[in-house]
């Protein structure tokens, strides 16, 4: 990417997103499941931004926060410099032709009892993007972008394999002429080759639609394969954010050098040292005070402990927060 | 938890209200004048009318509802209309018969219900499971009075083992039991069973074969724990549908007791018995739901946590 | 490998079918495999390839009806599993071959302590009483790395994590010391952090125990680091049998080509990914010849009327494709068709 003419489309501002947890007695004060805690980012139009972390680091939620399927604790959004989060109802649906969603099982996402023009009827209806009798034709070339028949129009959601399904729920998405896809594990559930098919849709049609996309993942070989740029989540804070090659080639945080280490490579030649973390994610209703990460870090000191480090720059477009990222061994 | 019972003690004043609430103004619409009835036959308007100021029927509608309301919760449940005894000392010398019938017959429906439900479940598809099942399937669809009186025919009168009648001895208590509990054991039974059989897919079921357990342990420690969550909220209901049939079985076996009670009051007209009578069988459905809601809870603690 | 190393399981055209309104699925459809002490088999496939369904079957644990083991053997030091009694076999069960599963959040037993759940199977084959099996769920629970085991055998599953679940299945599999532990896919639920701790964990109680360990994946991720040798599995079928170097190095299959390529890559950089084509054939009709035959790219007459065999290369791989016989063309590549 040339970074002379980089426009920003998404503004992401100390985003929170708190959850209440039930109470078990009158007496405890009340507790939060802290899913995202004072996070920032942007995103650039044309782009590919990944969020990766393990279960539970508020990855999904930041997807969610950012189309308000759940309305954030706190922080703003703006979308091409528009503050999405103090937009009315009205104003909301509107703008959500422009911000779309697929989801990671498609099966759960889409109306059983809708036939394919139904469901492509309904997204184009909603948003009035396509008038009435240029419906079907624009359906046949949403059929044709994500490489279904014609045919497809008429069956139903459970007529399809995963793969199929999940190619729909993209038609969907693009019913709209949307400018940004959020892809919520998109890829998660399908087979391998499957998956390699749906990569590689995804990829032609960002090329050919000039799309965004916010790529949501745990699997970090397809977030390789897919990001310009790769956002690391830890217990709802942001860890790392790099470009691609930079975050992969040289991680600067222990947690994405753990992350990058434990996957299990298919190349049995490759002996690597690897990084194996103790102990699980904490809770996030009680996170460790100071760096989140230092309860399994294997280079934490006593700093880490007491002070929460800040998000630095600290090569040229890479951020890391870690106290202690200048002195780790490579 | 002790938060979750004192929401839970809470909940029921409102329904307790409510209760009060339909009871008394239901049996303002069921026609006959109370005055009337009790001044009897032939009395001269002036005696109803009297009688009629004497019990404040000429006063409007809701102030009568909050005398009575304010009056329960001072423990005055009123007279009765008929005898003139204290509503509260009719029922308290009624309700200990009617708890013990809904005692013995919610134990038959336990009882005789799982274990059908198990003997079925374990071989389903049998023949065992399909008689059982056709077996339940009658106990749910015969009406209680016919079998009431089927039983009493076949046991007092032919056979002459158990009492036609009244309320004596624990003999007394089997029959009457039997057709009160009968239905909720049939349903219970097939609840049981297919509890059982979802359980039985269960990926866990499958840890407890490749452990190389017997089929037997697996039904009774793996499965029947998980399988019973869902019985116990049915058995919980099943306890409002059998306090109902108690006004039919006590006035089959001729069983002093709350139902048959209400039931000889509806007759009077006698509205201070019925209101008292009904208000005592709802605050023991709400209690037995208390109890059902927190054990179901203790039962399954995993619902809150997650 | 292990070669000189004893052979403890021998599996021979094993079939498992099941029988339904819409006909019978052949969900495993004559496989053969070997197992010996201390080695790791990697079975490997996508959905549907028939891998679960024959780790199953091994123990006999295929939900039957509809499933039933339609023919071959599975001999475990020389006895056949498929002929025993349901009293032999459930000695066998948990005792000398061992099974974990997938979901660890499941798989488990809600209502019952974690250390009861270890130390049943201990009562049952060991003949231990109820405090030696206490105390020994205990001791495996510190084995299989939880902290505090006391503390955490007493407790129910909703309160432990995923991986501290998947740990526990681990030890109810390994507490009487079997044989054979067949692991269905022991990671996929799981974070790839407590994945790796989960891998290392098998390897080293592998070494420790010194049992064979059958590894069911779709993560050709997870075979590379922990197997000797693989069984790719299309269709019901093995197509591919071959040390876990060579399969990587070499593979000779077109679909383990496909599968192997499809995949992104962690160390380098693609523009598009190599897919394969199409979707596996419905296991109530399968085609007459070779199951792969629709999508692959190499297809001849012969691979759409015969299904080849599982056959023995020079390098000791086997595969089951024509390609690798005498009856082989080659037309299409000369006519420039791929």
């Amino acid at each position: 990417m040339e970074t002379a003419e980089k426009k920003i489309i998404l503004q992401v501002d100390h985003l929170k997103q708190y959850f209440p947890v039930k109470k078990d007695s009158f007496f405890k004060p009340k507790a939060y499941v802290k899913a995202v805690d004072d996070i920032s980012f942007e995103l650039y139009e044309g782009e590919t931004l990944s969020i990766v972390g393990e279960s539970g680091c508020g990855k999904s939620t930041t997807g969610r926060a950012i189309l308000r399927l759940d309305e954030p604790t706190d922080g703003k959004v703006h979308y091409m410099g528009q503050d999405i989060l103090g937009l009315n109802k009205k104003e909301m649906r509107k703008l959500r032709g422009d911000l779309q969603v697929i989801f990671q099982d498609p099966f759960a996402s889409l109306n059983p009892r809708q036939t394919v023009k139904q469901i492509l009827n309904e997204a184009m209806a909603i948003q009035e993007v396509v008038d009435k009798p240029k419906r079907k034709d624009r359906m046949l070339e949403l059929l044709g972008y994500v490489g279904l028949s014609a045919e497809s129009l008429d069956r139903y959601p459970h007529e399809f394999s995963g793969g199929q399904r999940q190619r729909i729920g993209i038609a969907r998405a693009l019913a709209v002429d949307p400018k940004l896809i959020i892809c919520d594990e998109a890829v998660s559930a399908l087979d391998v080759s499957i998956q390699a098919q749906i990569l590689n849709l995804l990829k032609n049609l960002q090329k050919q639609f000039k799309l965004t996309f916010l790529f949501i993942s745990h699997d970090l070989s397809v977030v390789r394969h897919i990001s310009d740029r790769v956002m690391v989540m830890y217990l709802g804070k942001v860890v790392e954010i790099a470009e691609k090659k930079e975050l992969f080639d040289s991680p600067l945080h222990p947690y994405t050098q753990a992350l990058l280490s434990s996957i299990p490579v298919p190349d049995p030649t490759l002996k690597r040292d690897r990084v194996i973390l103790k102990g699980d994610v904490p809770s996030p209703i009680d996170p460790p005070r100071g760096c989140r990460f230092h309860t399994r870090c294997p280079f934490a000191v006593e700093k880490c402990k007491q002070e929460e480090p800040p998000l630095r720059e600290l090569v040229k477009n890479h951020f890391v927060s870690c106290h202690i990222a200048e002195d780790l061994p490579v | 938890m002790l938060m979750f019972i004192l929401r839970r003690v809470f909940q029921t004043i409102p329904v307790i209200i409510g209760v009060t609430f339909v009871v008394f103004f239901i049996m303002q619409l069921v026609p006959g004048d109370p005055a009337v009835l009790l001044a009897g036959e032939g009395a001269s308007k002036e005696t109803i009318e009297a009688i009629r100021e004497q019990l404040g029927l000429n006063q409007p509608l809701y102030i009568q509802y909050f005398e009575y309301l304010t009056n329960v919760f001072r423990g005055d449940l009123g007279v009765s209309l008929k005898n003139s005894q204290p509503v509260l000392d009719e029922i308290l010398v009624r309700l200990p018969i009617t708890i013990e019938l809904a005692f013995f017959s919610i134990i038959i429906t336990i009882v005789l219900g799982m274990a059908a439900g198990i003997i079925s479940a374990v071989k389903p598809y049998s023949l065992t499971d399909v008689s059982v099942m056709l077996v339940a399937l009658l106990g749910i669809s015969l009406p209680s009075f016919w079998f009431g009186l089927m039983l009493m025919y076949f046991f007092s009168v032919k056979l002459q083992v158990l009492p036609v009648a009244g309320w004596d001895s624990l003999l007394h208590v089997i029959l009457p039991a039997v057709t009160l509990g009968a239905g909720g054991a049939a349903i219970v039974a097939r609840m049981t069973r297919s509890s059982i059989l979802e359980v039985i897919r269960q990926d866990y079921i499958r840890t407890a074969r490749a452990k190389g357990l017997r089929e037997r342990i697996i039904i009774y420690k793996h499965a029947l724990r998980n399988a019973l969550i869902p019985v116990i909220t049915v058995v919980g209901l099943q306890f409002g549908a059998l306090l109902g049939g108690t006004v039919l079985v006590e006035s089959i076996f001729a069983i002093n007791g709350l139902g048959r009670m209400i039931v000889d009051a509806i007759r009077m007209r006698d509205l201070p018995m019925v209101q008292g009578g009904v208000l005592f069988a709802s605050l023991i459905f709400v209690t037995v739901n208390l109890f059902v809601d927190v054990f179901y809870r203790f039962f399954n603690k995993r619902i809150e946590l997650n | 490998m292990n070669k000189k190393n004893k052979l403890i399981l021998e599996v021979k055209g094993l079939k498992t079918h099941f029988t339904t309104k819409r006909g019978v699925s052949k969900a495993v459809d004559g496989i053969d495999f070997t197992l010996h002490k201390g080695e790791t088999l990697g079975i490997v496939g996508e959905s549907g390839c028939g891998k679960s369904m024959t780790s199953l079957s091994i123990l006999r644990l295929i939900p039957s009806p509809p499933g039933k083991i339609a023919g071959g053997s599975v001999l475990f030091k020389g006895k056949d599993l498929v002929t025993m009694t349901e009293d032999e076999m459930r000695k066998i069960r948990g005792n000398e071959i061992s099974m974990i599963f997938q979901e660890p959040m499941t798989s488990l037993n809600p209502v019952i302590p974690v250390g009861e759940q270890i130390a049943e199977a201990l009562r049952l084959h060991q003949k231990m009483g109820k405090k030696a099996a206490w105390e020994k769920s205990v001791e495996m629970l510190k084995l299989v790395g939880i902290p505090s085991p006391e503390k955490r055998a007493k407790q129910e599953p909703f309160q432990l994590s995923g991986g501290m679940r998947q740990r526990v299945m681990i030890a109810m599999a390994l507490a009487c010391t079997p044989e054979v532990l067949i692991a269905d896919e022991p990671t996929t639920a799981l974070d790839v952090t407590i994945q790796a701790q989960i891998l290392e964990l098998i390897k080293e109680l592998q070494t420790k125990i010194g049992m064979g360990v059958i590894m069911i994946t779709h993560d050709l991720g997870v075979v590379a680091e922990t197997c000797d040798k693989v069984a790719v599995m299309y269709a019901g079928n093995i197509v591919e049998h071959a040390s876990t170097e060579q399969l990587f190095a070499n593979p000779k299959h077109p679909y383990t080509q496909g599968l192997l390529n499809s995949l992104p890559k962690i160390h380098e950089d693609q523009d598009e990914l190599i897919t394969i084509d199409g979707s596996v054939p419905s296991p109530y009709n399968m085609p007459a010849g070779c199951r792969f035959a629709s999508r692959c790219p190499y297809r001849e007459d012969i691979c759409i009327t015969h299904q080849p065999n599982l056959i023995n290369q020079s390098d000791g791989v086997k595969v089951r494709c024509w390609k690798y016989t005498d009856e082989w063309t080659g037309n299409r590549d000369k006519e420039g068709v791929i």
